[in-house]
């Protein structure tokens, strides 16, 4: 078990430098000197802007110190939590932007990740077994998991929100009033909240439905499930073992699509105009502001390998066969 | 009298229409008999072990009828067969190696197992240790998950399990094919023993190997494309054979009463015949040395000398 | 973790269990007969051909460019202008037909490169094994636990995308892991079949036992994969399209949509600026996975309805 969080780690581990390289690399080596470029148009439109950008990018990026200590001081800096300062929002530094929204980000992403898996699972697990939910949630399902995120995003907007104007359309919260601790504001908190945690649920629930609804049949064919039906044992014990067994590969899966949950938060947000990180990649992008971009990067790479690695844990604790040691690595 | 097969007919279903895999079976079991069914693979012995217990969703009975001390076996419904299931009729599947639930230790297994029985797990822990103590295992594998046990203590788990209720009737579906030789015969061994201690009453041991239940089995019955050939005492079927087909089973193993490993019948040439339109009269005319006009004609499975019958119109001659 | 975890693969959709036994001779006739029979399998391909014709056709029917302002602004779908105009009064048709053009560009090449790479890595890591193996490996983990839209948005901020084809293959050099690991699972219980050592005893190259021994084994299992890769590619392009990362002189569905929102197509509630070109990515995506369900039922005879 050792052996296999140890692997585990490792690669997370080799994962975050290759992420961190990247990031040194690709403004580094882009023909074109981008950062440069960015440098220059902002002393154009905001000239008090270029002194501590450019005094962040000789630090870093300086061309006149030697490569190998260029990039020592890169990971020196953000050890040191300096990713640089923001073009878009100066002087804000990257990271405190980056911070603000963060928050955001997870609380739309923490529970469609988390009702979609569990309420897939289920609606996808009663599916197996009653032919009429199979033959109306499956397809429905199927169209779900084929949808754009972002384009499911504008349906609702459009529908629920200015068709029906059940729910405001764009922001984290009413433009009057100012983030405070008061009723009214986490109201409107949760009812920007809304459309945006709709639409991810929306999608990722249809594809938890279809994995879960295929693997209980595949479960239903395995070896112990034909031995314990030909000693008599009722479907509902049955369909239990199955349905516990079936979790797990879905909880593997979980971890191989948290890439892809986190792309379409990412879109849901800039349809939303919702403040969390998509927004700030939308910004980032428009504003041609690159260390922000870069830094949510990195946010995103961290955050991913830390929910890998819970999911991880959590995987240990559900499987015996993990647990005994017989089966650990890769 | 345990088990009284009559006129046995099930079909799998297939897209292109019904493979006659049992067609017209009947035959009895004694109570203390171990029974062995051998044949080629795709004769029909499997579906004859399943038919018994539990139908898989492709199998459709079509007709005659099952009973077990005098009362009929509903093997056409699936819900009503559970009352029979585990306690009358069990089954040591031809996968043991993977017919236990990876993710749940063994004690909870058969607690859960007994349960759904409405049997209490604490009351049948005595006589469950007693009997893993008999196949060689300690009691502490029921703290176990299947995959920390080898493929033979599986093996003896599932048939501990599969017998903990002392059925009438046992079906062993190819239960040596996975194990090695001295693996087989102790696994062999302990199925007569689990006789003659009475935890279960009479055997089927379905096999493709004669010299496993010659060594074992009171009768042998040989079964050829969905039909009974012959059926007799085990020393009589390969002693003195009468059904060609028999003859040629025999024939292809090298010495009787040896051991043999692991040998297959594959030495006679040809094939059988496809069950989706089988043909007229006897089906294995076309591979038979012996076949003549009348063999147009199905033959009838008589009784030619004491429990000896045999399909064959050559035989009573 | 343990090779039943291939299930799921990386674009939602459940990949196929499993390879399933050779497909020799008379078989393939068989999964013809079976394919064709397949309502999923048959709907699929007819709903993918349907958009491939009219991505590939209806350019032609007109000499307009598909940003060029052809007609009155705003206006709902008619005769003239069957899905209406932009703001701008561009065609919203003949824009969606192009997108449908690059949407099948950035499948076929995203997800064909994303295949190649994970079978090429699968196959080898899987049939050397080893410390290729072990290398191999961890470059496939550490590609699989990399945000891939987050790397694709770094690259192409950086970069700048100024071709469709320029994309697929950004896309595709991310998104391969899942098949390799899949592949590599398969390569593996594969390799120790009689039928492979058969052909490394007769002295058979390494390369050569792959490409005719052990390929043409998962061949079912490959193309499979290589549907859901497509619709990967697709929905992945989309996204990048709409954030307003993919290339700009092209038309494609995801910038119909980035336009549609950018332009507050949704307050002035001109809907079919921003329906058609979603609607088609669902639709070309479902069937692709509505169609590899089929041909998992044909490929896998248990899952075949009796």
């Amino acid at each position: 078990m050792r052996r296999y969080f140890g692997r585990k780690l490792a690669i997370y581990a080799l994962t975050f430098v290759v992420a961190v390289t990247l990031n040194w690399l690709i403004p580094r080596f882009m023909p074109g000197d981008p950062v440069l470029r960015m440098l220059t148009r902002t002393s154009v439109s905001n000239p008090e802007a270029i002194a501590p950008m450019r005094a962040y990018y000789e630090n870093v990026f300086g061309l006149d110190v030697p490569l190998w200590k260029q990039y020592l001081k890169y990971w020196v800096e953000l050890f040191q939590g300096n990713l640089g300062v923001s073009v878009w929002l100066f002087p804000a530094p990257v990271a405190d932007v980056i911070v603000d929204a963060v928050p955001y980000t997870l609380a739309l992403l923490l529970p469609s990740i988390l009702l979609s898996w569990w309420a897939g699972n289920k609606v996808g697990a009663l599916a197996a077994r009653r032919k009429w939910l199979d033959n109306t949630a499956l397809p429905v399902s199927y169209a779900l998991t084929a949808t754009p995120y972002m384009w499911l995003g504008i349906l609702l907007a459009w529908g629920l929100g200015i068709v029906a104007g059940l729910f405001p359309v764009a922001g984290g919260y009413s433009f009057e009033m100012r983030p405070e601790w008061s009723w009214a504001f986490v109201g409107s908190l949760a009812q920007h909240w809304f459309l945006p945690f709709l639409s991810l649920f929306l999608v990722a629930f249809g594809g938890w439905a279809i994995g879960m609804r295929n693997l209980i049949i595949y479960e239903l064919e395995a070896d112990y499930a034909n031995y314990l039906a030909a000693l008599g044992a009722p479907r509902r014990l049955i369909r239990r073992y199955a349905f516990r067994n079936a979790l797990l590969p879905q909880l593997t899966g979980l971890a191989l699509q948290l890439g892809v949950l986190v792309a379409g938060a990412l879109v849901t947000e800039i349809v939303f105009a919702y403040p969390g990180l998509g927004h700030l990649i939308l910004q980032a992008i428009q504003n041609q502001d690159f260390f922000l971009l870069q830094g949510v990067f990195l946010f995103i790479v961290i955050g991913v390998l830390a929910a890998n690695f819970l999911i991880d844990i959590v995987y240990v604790l559900v499987d015996p066969r993990t647990r005994t040691g017989m089966q650990g690595a890769t | 009298m345990t088990l009284q097969v009559s006129d046995l007919r099930v079909h799998y279903r297939t897209l292109r229409g019904d493979v006659r895999a049992l067609d017209g079976v009947s035959f009895s079991v004694a109570a203390g008999e171990i029974m062995g069914v051998v044949g080629e693979s795709g004769c029909g012995k499997s579906t004859l072990g399943k038919s018994l217990i539990r139908l898989d969703n492709r199998m459709k009975h079509v007709g005659g009828t099952v009973t077990l001390d005098g009362e009929n076996l509903p093997i056409a419904d699936d819900r009503a067969m559970d009352r029979f299931r585990f306690t009358s009729v069990s089954l040591i599947p031809q996968y043991a190696m993977s017919a236990l639930n990876p993710t749940r230790r063994i004690g909870r297994l058969v607690a859960d197992l007994l349960a759904a029985h409405g049997i209490s797990y604490a009351a049948t822990l005595p006589e469950l240790t007693r009997r893993l103590a008999l196949v060689g295992l300690p009691e502490r594998v029921l703290e176990n998950y299947p995959i920390e046990l080898s493929g033979g203590m599986k093996q003896r788990v599932v048939l501990v399990l599969s017998t903990l209720r002392d059925p009438a009737l046992l079906v062993a579906d190819e239960v040596t094919s996975a194990l090695d030789v001295s693996t087989q015969r102790a696994v062999a061994e302990t199925l007569v023993e689990f006789r003659d201690r009475g935890y279960v009453r009479s055997m089927l041991v379905v096999t493709h190997d004669i010299s496993l239940v010659y060594q074992i089995a009171d009768t042998i019955m040989v079964m050829y494309a969905g039909r009974l050939a012959e059926k007799a005492p085990s020393d009589v079927v390969v002693t003195e054979p009468l059904h060609p087909y028999t003859q040629l089973l025999i024939g292809a193993l090298p010495e009787v009463g040896a051991r043999f490993g692991d040998r297959r019948l594959t030495g006679i040439p040809g094939r059988p015949p496809g069950l989706r339109n089988p043909p007229q009269g006897c089906r294995f005319r076309a591979r038979c040395p012996l076949a003549f006009d009348k063999c147009a004609e199905q033959p009838p499975f008589v009784e030619v000398a004491e429990n000896h019958q045999v399909a064959c119109w050559k035989a009573g001659s | 973790m343990t090779d039943t975890t291939e299930h799921v693969s990386a674009t939602g959709a459940p990949a196929p269990a499993e390879p399933v036994t050779p497909v020799a001779g008379p078989r393939r006739r068989d999964v013809l007969h079976f394919a064709l029979r397949n309502r999923k399998v048959v709907g699929g391909t007819v709903v993918i051909l349907a958009f491939l014709v009219l991505g590939l056709v209806a350019p032609f029917f007109t000499d307009h460019g598909p940003n060029e302002y052809v007609g009155p602004p705003s206006s709902p779908p008619s005769a003239d202008f069957w899905f209406g105009t932009t703001t701008f009064g561009q065609d919203v048709f003949l824009q969606f037909a192009n997108g449908i053009r690059s949407t099948f560009v950035v499948g076929l090449l995203g997800g064909g490169l994303a295949g190649l790479i994970g079978m090429t890595i699968g196959f080898v890591a899987g049939y050397r094994g080893g410390l290729v193996d072990e290398l191999l490996n961890m470059l496939t983990n550490i590609v699989l636990v990399l945000p891939a839209l987050a790397v694709l948005i770094i690259l192409h901020a950086y970069v700048g995308i100024t071709s469709v084809p320029m994309q697929a293959l950004f896309i595709g050099l991310f998104s391969w892991p899942w098949v390799a690991r899949a592949v590599r699972a398969q390569t593996f219980s594969l390799r120790s079949r009689e039928f492979v050592d058969l052909a490394r005893l007769s002295g058979m190259r390494p390369l050569a036992v792959i490409r005719r021994e052990i390929a043409p084994n998962m061949s079912s299992y490959l193309f499979m994969t290589f549907i859901l890769l497509f619709g990967g590619a697709v929905l992945m392009a989309a996204t990048l399209d709409f954030i307003g990362l993919g290339p700009t002189d092209v038309v494609s569905l995801g910038l119909m949509m980035n336009s549609a929102v950018h332009w507050s197509a949704l307050h002035l509630g001109l809907w079919w600026w921003f329906v058609p070109p979603g609607a088609a990515i669902t639709a070309i995506v479902g069937a692709l996975y509505v169609m590899n369900v089929g041909l998992d039922e044909v490929f896998n005879p248990k899952l075949r309805e009796m």
